[in-house]
């Protein structure tokens, strides 16, 4: 029996433990964080800390899931989705579920960010974005679901983060998840193949919803319908040259548009950009404080365990020169 | 690598059949075929969900071991995509589990394995996907009633073109509309890989009376170009799913 898609949500409540049947780790669940296509993400304690968990009815999409976490763990040295945790069985009341438990990651969504912002935060964290693409895009994946509600800003320093994997697809692939403002096949202007341009469009599309909060639907839709929305706003009047080119699929690599975007904002006011550019230079050696406490904690672990052996060698020396003392004493 | 091809037909109405053959039956004799049947039902914008008469649409679907969705028309062209896609896997997730069990037995499924393993049985059947060939029949309602969703109802199709045709394997699509004006069913565009021309399809439609859904699929079975057997494609991946899982 496949019973894919027919299978009711489960709800949790907050106090509800769940176990993985293969690894017996235990979550208790502490709140609802959202709820998707595919799942919901709750936030639940684990052995040490907090963490995010996400169940749901549907196997497939589920596994697919994890896969593209696994993935996104091995680019070296970066944290580009949430990290991977375990996944397992759910043995409840209806059945097994299955669930995977990653990284909460903490933080604000890119538009609540910017409402106590100044305006160049959003170009420098557009530039953060870009260079996470370019590692991204180096290593074969494409994120394909890009949108202001899959990105987050965690910190301080404050560093964009990404939320969904749903959408990741390998390079080559037809793109999983999309949401149709971002698509450059709603608009007419590509196809759905996971390529690096693909992204691209959609970093362009972030840019003009940040102009237009609500968005706005298709009507006869391609560039001149695009166009005509950037003419209109003269915040986003600036970015045009980078749009047309964004929306065009003309950059061959994120690396390009986010150069194209710095030139921007250094044009702009030097002195500002100057400034304004440090903290993303700061945050880059501080992305990933997980993995440092990590270490040092490692590290204590460590000298710890010198000290007992320390301890144990005094002990054994002392003992055997004992025993020669004894010895001698007899005879 | 020898590939195969997954057959499906997309049944999209509005309403309830109220001639001819039990459309729930013909759904049936699709499965045994290997044809998936998935059916899409659209709600006017003042009726809501469960009012109406859709159920069976789940009940077609279901039996035909597809996937089903109601939905307004303005949320038409996801649902269209999602759809064919969620029954593409679906019906290679069965296949897999079938070759599972028969390696595995004891009615071992995927769910049965341990969560490793099963990610990479879930990296063949999304390599399957990508690569495997697709016929979709499109089978559309025009009863009077469909008449102001025909628009929609033609763009989405268009879009689920641009999503299939991002994937490696080959398409085929064909368009048949119910009732005709003689048959059952009318051809409104044979097999083709792409949808592009389909601007011009909708519009010689005269939107009737009756909704001969059983008769309208138990024709469009018989339409899709006679090829091998599907479960060829799946020799290829023996080696993933050797190791038991138990």
């Amino acid at each position: 029996m496949m019973n894919t898609s027919k299978n009711p949500e489960v709800k949790l409540t907050p106090g509800d433990i769940i176990v993985g049947k293969w690894n017996r780790n235990q979550y208790t669940i502490l709140r609802e964080l959202g709820a998707g296509a595919t799942g919901t993400v709750y936030l639940a304690r684990g052995n040490r800390s907090k963490v995010a968990v996400k169940v749901s009815h549907d196997t497939l999409s589920i596994t697919s899931e994890v896969n593209v976490l696994k993935h996104l763990s091995k680019v070296q040295g970066k944290t580009l989705g949430p990290s991977f945790i375990e996944m397992d069985d759910w043995v409840s009341v209806k059945g097994a579920l299955p669930f995977y438990v990653m990284e909460y990651v903490q933080g604000e969504s890119l538009f609540e960010f910017m409402r106590k912002r100044k305006e160049e935060w959003f170009g420098i964290l557009m530039m953060q974005l870009l260079r996470d693409l370019t590692d991204l895009h180096k290593s074969g994946w494409v994120f394909g679901d890009l949108k202001p509600d899959n990105l987050l800003i965690s910190g301080p320093p404050p560093k964009i983060r990404w939320l969904d994997v749903g959408g990741t697809t390998m390079i080559g692939r037809a793109i999983k998840e999309y949401t149709e403002f971002f698509d450059r096949g709603y608009w007419g202007m590509g196809s759905r193949k996971a390529e690096s341009t693909y992204d691209l469009f959609a970093v362009g599309m972030i840019i003009i919803n940040y102009a237009y909060p609500k968005r706005f639907d298709k009507k006869e839709g391609g560039w001149n319908q695009l166009q005509k929305a950037i003419d209109q706003n003269r915040w986003l009047k600036k970015y045009r040259a980078i749009l047309y080119k964004a929306l065009h699929g003309h950059y061959s690599s994120a690396e390009q548009m986010r150069e194209d975007l710095l030139k921007h904002y250094s044009a702009k006011s030097s002195v500002k950009t100057t400034t304004a550019c440090r903290p993303t230079r700061k945050s880059s050696p501080s992305v990933s404080p997980p993995v440092s406490q990590n270490g040092r904690y490692k590290g204590k672990k460590m000298k710890k365990r010198r000290h007992m052996t320390e301890t144990v060698l005094i002990f054994l020396f002392l003992l055997v020169f004992y025993v020669v003392y004894l010895m001698g004493q007899t005879m | 690598m020898s590939k195969g091809t997954l057959k499906q037909i997309l049944l999209i109405t509005d309403g309830c059949s109220n001639h001819g053959e039990d459309p729930v039956a013909i759904a049936a004799l699709a499965r045994e075929k290997g044809i998936a049947i998935n059916v899409i039902g659209i709600l006017s914008q003042n009726e809501a969900y469960g009012e109406h008469g859709l159920k069976e649409v789940e009940d077609i679907a279901m039996s035909g071991r597809g996937v089903s969705q109601i939905v307004y028309a303005n949320q038409l062209a996801q649902t269209v995509k999602m759809v064919t896609q969620k029954a593409m896997t679906q019906t290679i997730h069965g296949m897999i589990n079938k070759e599972l069990t028969h390696i595995l037995g004891d009615e071992k499924q995927m769910e049965d394995l341990p969560p490793d393993k099963r990610g990479q049985v879930m990296e063949v059947v999304d390599e399957i996907g990508e690569t495997v060939n697709l016929e979709v029949l499109i089978l559309v309602d025009i009863s009077a009633s469909m008449d102001d969703k025909l628009p929609t109802v033609q763009e989405s199709l268009l879009d689920l073109s641009i999503s299939l045709n991002s994937r490696t394997g080959d398409n085929q699509f064909a368009i048949y509309a119910f009732p005709g004006k003689k048959q059952s069913i009318e051809r409104l565009m044979d097999w083709t890989p792409q949808l592009d021309t389909i601007g011009k399809v909708f519009k010689k439609i005269s939107t009737g009376g009756i909704t001969p859904t059983g008769p309208a699929l138990q024709e469009a079975l018989d339409l899709f170009p006679e090829r091998r057997s599907k479960r060829k494609l799946l020799g290829e991946y023996d080696e993933y799913i050797e190791e038991s899982g138990s």
